[in-house]
């Protein structure tokens, strides 16, 4: 291969600042990985370059750094693949954390709101403690299968676009931790652990947007997860929060006419009278300007809507 | 050619200009839409966490009433029914056992879905071969360089696993389609983000960051208007953009379009009849841009 351009951000702790951008040309080789290149960097040509690397081999989740502005382990990350999409290879911290110095950044937040979800197995304390371990079936540990590989790595809670926005936000790792043990036969805590999550800052601020599923190097699909969640938290009739409320108002909207009422959605789901009265105003907007229709209309045929929304929710 | 198309709730509700744009433009490129009046909502993602098999019925009997109608391509106008629609298909089409069960759940209405229809959004069917040929013979007004940010959002990119259609690191359908039409697509990192509209109603300040977050990030780099193929996307950009500017603290004024308005600026049609003057933002200065 070639003389290849990388641009990697370095902060100094004891001078501070918003940090820079330094450039490196590496000589790279066939099959080299992006960590391969930053140990070239550090060896060869400046041993201030700081970051954290282990086991070489996407099992330990130290290296986990945004490249190109993506979050993706180093150590998995082939320079080839990158150059088929980028000129030059950029190199970041994690997002959504502090930066110690380069590419290092403080995790304490990502272990504060994993403790926060309880991390361990409740079992049910009716239950005789049983003389071997507690079995389950390997149908019921597929359950929790893909959430079980999870390597601590961060690469969700980097790219997570609801803790960006929000940093009470419990975050996609948590979460997925979360079901670790709320999807688990061998857990009683489902109550418990729900009626936390249903809370500010838990599974109905995820926006759905995929990135962490997109990014996890080990396919745990922490957003699908979070959807499993949610899905318990009905199941348990907990249905006060505004997520909550904002499924079964859309439920019954489309179960009735066939297609979503948006004018009726908002104020079914918002109880919060202040929340409320602070939506009128593009409302009325919205209305003048012929984008609230004043009716909602069903879907013509919506008895058969209605029939298959009855075979399968209920009344 | 002949497409079942599917104009998903917002269209038929609180985006009648996407709606109506999206005929208008059909029509100059000669493209037949035949409406499946009797299909459901898609569920958007929000139905899906309560009952899976509900929505996967009312999509296959979406599906059915298109084959009913002898037609193999689903046309969707939006991200979220794009995004919930085809891995749903997916599912339905690789796994038989399923198909036939949901297929029971609908027998009672008369319909049963085959498994043989592919559901495609507006953009992907312009972004390629003879549609792309076909938008660019008939581009009447060049939008003369315009430089246009394209608003990905999430739906219709992710996950890779369930969509596939394009890279979502590297997206290039847009960009196609704004080069067929002479304008300049705008490269921003924001532009495969959430608008935020999923939480607007859960937690509102932090949705409005988001809309601020990406406005911001097109503006920067000179963008003088925004496109998006997802009308949920539209509201959060659009009527809730002045929100969003207190919320991040920054004038951010961009105009934002559904795809099928700006590629209607470019065939000719008037402001009036892709019904610009709907939008909260004023596309007036990309209007006179383009000498619509």
């Amino acid at each position: 291969m070639a003389e290849v351009r990388f641009n990697i951000y370095r902060l100094n702790p004891e001078t501070g600042g918003d940090g820079r951008f330094q450039e490196y040309k590496v000589e790279c080789e066939k099959g080299d990985t992006v960590l391969d290149c930053l140990n070239k960097i550090k060896g060869e040509q400046d041993g201030t370059v700081t970051y954290r690397m282990s086991c070489r081999s996407a099992i330990c989740g130290s290296c986990a750094m945004r490249i190109c502005g993506h979050t993706r382990l180093a150590c998995s990350t082939q320079v080839s693949g990158l150059l088929e999409i980028y000129e030059e290879i950029t190199l970041e911290p994690l997002q959504n954390f502090p930066v110690i110095k380069d590419l290092v950044v403080d995790m304490k937040a990502y272990w504060e709101k994993i403790e926060a979800i309880m991390p361990y197995m409740v079992p049910d304390a009716g239950e005789p403690v049983p003389e071997k371990e507690r079995l389950q079936s390997p149908e019921q540990f597929d359950t929790v299968f893909e959430v079980a590989t999870c390597i601590r790595c961060s690469a969700c809670v980097s790219d997570c676009t609801s803790l960006e926005a929000d940093d009470k936000f419990l975050a996609p790792a948590a979460l997925a931790k979360s079901f670790r043990f709320a999807g688990d036969s061998r857990d009683a805590a489902d109550k418990e652990r729900l009626t936390e999550l249903v809370k500010e800052g838990g599974i109905w601020d995820c926006v759905r947007c995929y990135e962490c599923t997109q990014v996890c190097p080990k396919d745990v699909r922490p957003a699908e997860h979070i959807i499993q969640l949610r899905e318990k938290a009905l199941n348990n009739q907990m249905e006060k929060s505004v997520g909550a409320r904002h499924v079964l108002g859309f439920m019954e909207s489309v179960g009735h006419s066939g297609q979503l009422d948006e004018g009726k959605l908002p104020m079914f789901a918002v109880k919060n009278i202040g929340a409320k009265i602070s939506m009128v105003p593009i409302g009325i907007k919205m209305f003048l300007k012929g984008k609230l229709p004043l009716k909602h209309k069903p879907i013509p045929g919506a008895e058969d809507v209605q029939r298959i929304y009855k075979k399968l929710e209920g009344e | 050619m002949r497409y079942a198309f599917f104009p998903g709730c917002v269209a038929k509700g609180t985006c009648p200009e996407l709606y109506q744009s999206t005929y208008k433009v059909a029509e100059k490129l000669g493209m037949e839409l035949v409406e499946l009046t009797e299909a459901t909502c898609c569920g958007a993602g929000v139905m899906q966490a309560k009952n899976t098999e509900l929505t996967d019925a009312y999509t296959a009997r979406t599906f059915a009433l298109a084959e009913e109608k002898g037609l193999d391509t689903v046309v969707t106008i939006c991200s979220t029914c794009q995004g919930y629609m085809d891995p749903a298909n997916k599912t339905l089409k690789e796994d038989s056992e399923h198909l036939a069960r949901i297929n029971s759940h609908l027998s009672d209405g008369g319909h049963q879905y085959k498994g043989g229809v592919q559901v495609k959004h507006l953009m992907w069917v312009l972004s390629e071969g003879q549609e792309l040929e076909n938008l660019k013979g008939k581009v009447q007004k060049n939008l003369n360089g315009l430089k246009v940010a394209p608003f990905y959002g999430c739906q219709i990119l992710r996950p890779t696993y369930a969509l596939g259609y394009e890279d979502p690191e590297k997206p290039s359908s847009m960009e196609r389609i704004i080069a067929a039409l002479g304008g300049q697509a705008v490269d921003y990192r924001c532009k495969t983000r959430c608008c935020g509209f999923p939480i607007i109603l859960e937690n509102e300040k932090a949705a409005l960051r988001m809309t601020g977050r990406s406005l911001l990030d097109a503006k920067e780099n000179d963008a003088q208007c925004v496109v998006t193929p997802c009308p949920l996307c539209h509201l959060n950009l659009d009527i809730y953009q002045k929100k969003a500017e207190k919320e991040i603290g920054a004038k951010l004024n961009m105009p934002v379009l559904h795809l099928s308005q700006l590629v209607g600026l470019a065939l000719g049609i008037s402001a009036k009849e892709l019904q610009l003057p709907k939008h909260f933002v004023s596309s007036s200065q990309v209007v006179s841009a383009v000498g619509a």
